[in-house]
């Protein structure tokens, strides 16, 4: 049940509680508890909306940064991802298996300024013996939505 | 139009053969010549999925037609693609059949059941079946030299066909009676023990049951039922599926019949001189869709689900009285509200409210009083179409008080 809302939700944040209430068969009132609660415990963190930022003018740049480091001897990579996750231009963090550990989504508003974030903060953090910064050219796909799908097949409006 | 033009357009129907032209597209030409001059509007009337073919689907065919895979397939199809169809009605509905000799695959259940007609049809033979039904049920029973007999099913049934009506419409030039549940347009699903009722009159009279299973994989909160797994049915059940709807795959023309061999065989001798064999990169798609596509299938079932729940409600909640289908990706809702004829009501409403709807006449003489509606539409179009609905009976109960 709590499963079925949250995919619900996941799918389009602005199912209304009526709605989702429809779906499931739930009262509304049950619905609304259950939102509440998924969202005090932490199990919903935010409601947003992808946005093309291509089609408009706008200055952001997206670069994904691979970052290698030395686990500590007992928080292992958690206390230094922790580190990490609080600079708020880094938008996404994961721990990955390959050829390095930690991988960044990192977002500034110049090259520079992603840059300077390497430099000045990431590579002086104890623990971090490299990086690899890849600077985003395009986003295609974001979220599971595709940027530039052209109009879309058009089915035929009516069929017996 | 002038009584020149008119004088020549008679000429010309003469030169059709009469079994054509006794196929007239009835009082919802009108409705469809309308439907062309009309743009921006709503459309519930749409009878396929919102969904592309996942794209592994495709893949599988577009790397085919880079191998080279252009040429025919056998007359029944690819032995991949009947082996894997026969594991899958195995697997879902644990039948056996044959994959050499007893399932054929066609382009689409359209050639399938026109096939299975003509296949088993004499001059006359009457094909029973219930009536709303899909278009092409009797129009198919014609072609093929047949009569079709309805069977009226109402609301009130859910729009399941009952033996004992079957058994009255029984004469001596009874032949075959066509299932086709899950249903289009109703959404209605066939419960096992009624199947179970049909199965018995069909034995007793020793007729073939053909049944159009297109919709098999499209129901919600109950499992569907295949005719075939009856016991004792096989020797005299002709199965029909696809792979259009389960797997958002309707271009793709892809479907097969699977019946006793000496039918299947019948059935080839049409297919090879007709069609000769069903598209081969469609064939592909379709091995791939058998083997890795069932994930995509419960995902979409998941969501057909949650929209149908909400047209259903919606449509209820505006006064268009509609019983819950458990199938496919309709919602048949009753228009008594407005005494309008089904025509009249999807006229006036793509005129004044853009949306469009079919009207239940086209389904046949039981169809009148309802209108389908598709709900494999996008949610926003689904709730805003309520919307406009909702006023457009508001605005006419009171015209037509009930």
């Amino acid at each position: 049940m709590l499963k079925d809302v949250l995919k619900i939700l996941e799918n389009d944040a602005r199912t209304t509680t009526k709605q989702i209430a429809t779906m499931t068969g739930e009262p509304a009132s049950e619905i609304t508890k259950l939102i509440k609660q998924a969202e005090k415990d932490k199990l919903i963190l935010k409601y947003k909306t992808i946005v093309n930022w291509d089609r408009i003018e706008n200055d952001q740049v997206w670069a994904i940064i691979e970052v290698k480091v030395t686990p500590e001897p007992e928080a292992g990579f958690d206390s230094i991802a922790g580190r990490i996750a609080q600079y708020a231009q880094v938008r996404s963090l994961y721990l990955a298996s390959g050829t390095y550990d930690l991988l960044l989504v990192v977002m500034g508003k110049s090259e520079r300024q992603v840059a300077d974030f390497v430099s000045e903060n990431l590579a002086h953090i104890e623990g971090v013996q490299g990086t690899v910064t890849h600077f985003v050219l395009k986003r295609y796909k974001v979220d599971g939505e595709t940027f530039e799908g052209g109009e879309g097949v058009k089915r035929q409006p009516v069929i017996l | 139009m002038s009584a020149r033009k008119i004088e020549q357009n008679r000429k010309q129907r003469e030169l059709i053969s009469e079994r054509v032209n006794r196929l007239s597209p009835s009082g919802i030409r009108k409705f469809f010549d309308l439907l062309a001059t009309m743009e921006d509007y709503i459309s519930l009337g749409v009878g396929e999925p919102d969904y592309a073919t996942p794209w592994h689907i495709s893949e599988a065919a577009v790397q085919s037609l880079e191998k080279g895979y252009t040429m025919y397939t056998s007359n029944s199809g690819m032995p991949e693609l009947r082996e894997e169809t026969a594991l899958y009605l195995q697997e879902k509905y644990d039948i056996e059949y044959e994959s050499c000799g007893e399932i054929l695959i066609t382009v689409g259940v359209s050639e399938a059941l026109d096939l299975a007609m003509r296949a088993i049809l004499s001059p006359g033979d009457e094909v029973i079946m219930p009536d709303p039904h899909y278009v092409a049920y009797d129009s198919c029973v014609i072609l093929a030299g047949g009569e079709p007999v309805m069977v009226p099913t109402s609301q009130e049934n859910n729009f399941e066909v009952e033996a004992k009506d079957i058994e009255e419409r029984i004469t001596d030039n009874t032949k075959a009676i066509l299932l086709g549940y899950p249903a289009n347009p109703t959404g209605a699903v066939m419960s096992r023990d009624k199947m179970l009722a049909v199965a018995e009159v069909a034995r007793r009279h020793n007729l073939i049951v053909v049944s159009d299973e297109i919709y098999a994989r499209l129901v919600y909160s109950v499992e569907h039922t295949c005719f075939a797994s009856l016991p004792g049915v096989k020797d005299n059940t002709i199965l029909l599926g696809g792979f259009s709807k389960a797997y958002a795959m309707t271009g793709w023309r892809i479907g097969y019949a699977v019946a006793p061999e000496e039918i299947i065989a019948a059935m080839t001798k049409i297919h090879q001189y007709t069609i000769m064999s069903a598209p081969t990169m469609a064939q592909v798609a379709a091995i791939a869709a058998l083997k890795s596509g069932e994930n995509d299938v419960l995902e979409m079932v998941e969501d057909y689900n949650r929209r149908r729940l909400i047209i259903v409600k919606g449509l209820n909640d505006i006064g268009m009285s509609c019983f819950e289908p458990r199938g496919a990706f309709y919602a048949f809702p009753s228009i008594a509200a407005t005494g309008m004829k089904s025509v009249e009501f999807s006229d006036k409403l793509l005129k004044e409210e853009k949306v469009a709807v079919v009207p239940g006449a086209a389904f046949g003489d039981c169809g009148e009083g309802y209108v389908r509606c598709c709900y494999a539409t996008s949610l926003a179009d689904i709730e805003e179409a309520l919307t406009r609905m909702g006023r457009f009976v508001k605005k006419y109960r009171k015209v037509y008080p009930v």
